[in-house]
């Protein structure tokens, strides 16, 4: 297994993208639209159908795009299959017809340059924080010195300094998922995959963590694709967002969110567009299906 | 000052009209109170019964007391002891790395899953006590039988356990370790292993019993030599009632305190499973 040698496992975005995306995007007036400015897709879903063997049709030639150094965040009804499209995106999971393509080369196997947080966190209760932490990086086979800056680093990006030794039993929801997300982060990869992240914590717990997750990007400034059913969370984190039908799930329409970053959930709560992208995407996700 | 405490405590205490003053203790000291209560209760009424009957049939618990004593001043019982838990400690290292390597080569593959499974099935329903025989006629009547008798009985469990807890590990974390493109040499260090540990351990305690079964059963039936269950037969042979009771004493500790080290390891290594999960 070429572990090491792959060439672009931990390269950073390239430089034209990072200044191309950061710059114009601070301070942006929510009256512009962000699509001129934004780069190139990274990810690309042709015509994606997948039916389960149960019959039931999950979606159905679904077309997608997500731009480098976006957030697209995808917001769908329950059940719709975002999940499913996400392991999909990450090749846990095969389409049947259609192509989903990562930097132009088609998905078929979980690639090393992006990585998933997961919604039941996902953490291994035999591992310390610190272990956990330290397990994408472990088996990207990065040399053991890189390794434990890297886990030292994205521990306390996240907040978690002192609770190293610890054991995900020992930690509440919401540390539970600062650890996940410190583990995908430790790989700094081109793409991080959000899988509802914070869909099982309380609504508190929940606002905090996204504020910490627009406070991270700042400093990491990478492609993000965040599954949720909320419609606030959709607003606060996405530079777009990409509503879907019910099953069979088809993008309905894509909302671009003009809200300047850097950002907190309060200011996005109080952005004089926030009402308005609200209401639009409650419409979008309340239509039955065309 | 009772009623103080009552109304304090919440739930149950509170719907007690008149509490009597044993409830007022801690959970625990009353538990503990009423078991040993129990066990003196049962001591003492053999004690007294025990000068009225028979004394082939019966002695008192000082009488055992007393063999207990004079078999450990005389070396007999250490040399039992040890003549037994030699046995013993053999059958069960063969039954646990066995029922491991077996559990864990037949948990992942479906062919030896279901190729192993009929027999593992079937031999673990039929009495082992049935297969004794069998055993005692293909390897003597020696110490090797003696062992695979304890291994036949005590195997079946770890063999089950481990299949079951690696075929039972959190699908979410096995698509954790897909995600981040782990070896499948890595998937059972990081994973599989490690999530069945529990499942092992538990597997190990009901093994325990069961091996101490066999060590008796193997000198009952097969031959009798200088071990603890020997010691059994050879008072019961004497009518000393009071000495027989000695070397099941022992064996019942043995169990006692070979389940508590199992016990220990698991604190140990898996620190994880009491609490969360």
């Amino acid at each position: 297994m070429s572990v090491i040698s792959d060439p672009h496992i931990f390269r950073h975005p390239p430089p034209s993208l990072t200044a191309n995306n950061a710059t114009p995007r601070i301070g942006q007036s929510f009256v512009q639209t962000v699509s001129a400015s934004s780069g190139a897709p990274l990810i690309r879903v042709e015509r994606a159908s997948k039916r389960f063997a149960n019959g039931v049709q999950v979606f159905d030639g679904l077309d997608l795009d997500v731009r480098e150094g976006e957030t697209l965040c995808i917001l769908g009804p329950s059940g719709c299959g975002k999940t499913t499209l996400l392991r999909a995106l990450h090749g846990l999971l095969a389409i049947d017809s259609g192509r989903i393509s990562v930097a132009g080369e088609t998905v078929r196997r979980p690639r090393r340059d992006v990585a998933m947080v997961f919604q039941h966190f996902g953490l291994f209760p035999w591992k310390t924080v610190a272990r956990n932490v330290a397990y994408g990086v472990e088996l990207a086979g990065l040399p053991e010195q890189e390794r434990g800056l890297r886990v030292e680093r994205y521990i306390d990006m996240v907040g978690l300094q002192g609770f190293e030794r610890s054991y995900p039993y020992q930690l509440s929801g919401g540390m539970r998922q600062r650890v996940g997300l410190a583990r995908a982060l430790a790989l700094e990869p081109r793409v991080l995959l959000m899988d509802e992240p914070f869909g099982a914590l309380d609504a508190q717990t929940r606002e905090q963590l996204q504020d910490e997750l627009l406070r991270i990007w700042e400093g990491i400034d990478r492609t993000m694709v965040f599954i949720t059913h909320s419609i606030e969370e959709a607003i606060a984190l996405g530079d777009r967002i990409a509503v879907l039908s019910p099953r069979p799930a088809r993008v309905r329409e894509i909302v671009e969110v003009a809200i300047g970053r850097p950002r907190t959930v309060e200011q996005v709560i109080e952005h004089p567009s926030f009402v308005e992208l609200r209401e639009r995407c409650w419409r979008l996700l309340r239509a039955r299906a065309a | 000052m009772e009623k103080a405490e009552v109304r304090e405590s919440t739930g149950a205490a509170a719907q007690a009209e008149r509490p009597r003053r044993l409830l007022a203790w801690p959970r625990s000291a009353r538990e503990w109170l009423v078991r040993g209560g129990s066990v003196l209760v049962v001591l003492v009424a053999w004690q007294l019964y025990a000068p009225h009957v028979n004394p082939i049939f019966l002695r008192p618990p000082s009488a055992v007391v007393q063999s207990f004593a004079d078999l450990l001043r005389d070396g007999t019982l250490q040399s039992a002891t040890l003549e037994s838990l030699r046995v013993l400690v053999v059958g069960l290292a063969i039954a646990a790395v066995g029922g491991l390597l077996i559990g864990v080569a037949s948990a992942r593959s479906w062919v030896l899953y279901n190729g192993v499974n009929p027999w593992i099935t079937a031999l673990y329903s039929t009495p082992s006590v049935a297969l004794v025989p069998f055993v005692s006629l293909w390897m003597g009547i020696g110490d090797g039988a003696k062992v695979g008798v304890i291994v036949l009985f005590a195997i079946f469990p770890v063999i089950l356990n481990t299949q079951q807890g690696i075929r039972y590990v959190d699908a979410e974390l096995i698509e954790v370790a897909r995600a981040f493109n782990s070896s499948e040499r890595r998937l059972w260090t990081d994973v599989l292993l490690p999530g069945a540990l529990p499942f092992i351990f538990a597997g190990l305690k009901l093994a325990i019993p069961r091996a101490l079964v066999g060590m008796v059963l193997a000198e009952f039936l097969i031959s009798v030599g200088r071990g603890l269950g020997s010691l059994i037969i050879v008072y019961q042979n004497t009518f000393r009632v009071d000495r027989m009771l000695v070397p099941v004493i022992v064996v019942s500790a043995m169990g006692v305190v070979l389940i508590a080290v199992v016990q220990w390891l698991e604190g140990r290594l898996a620190p994880w499973a009491r609490r969360d999960r």
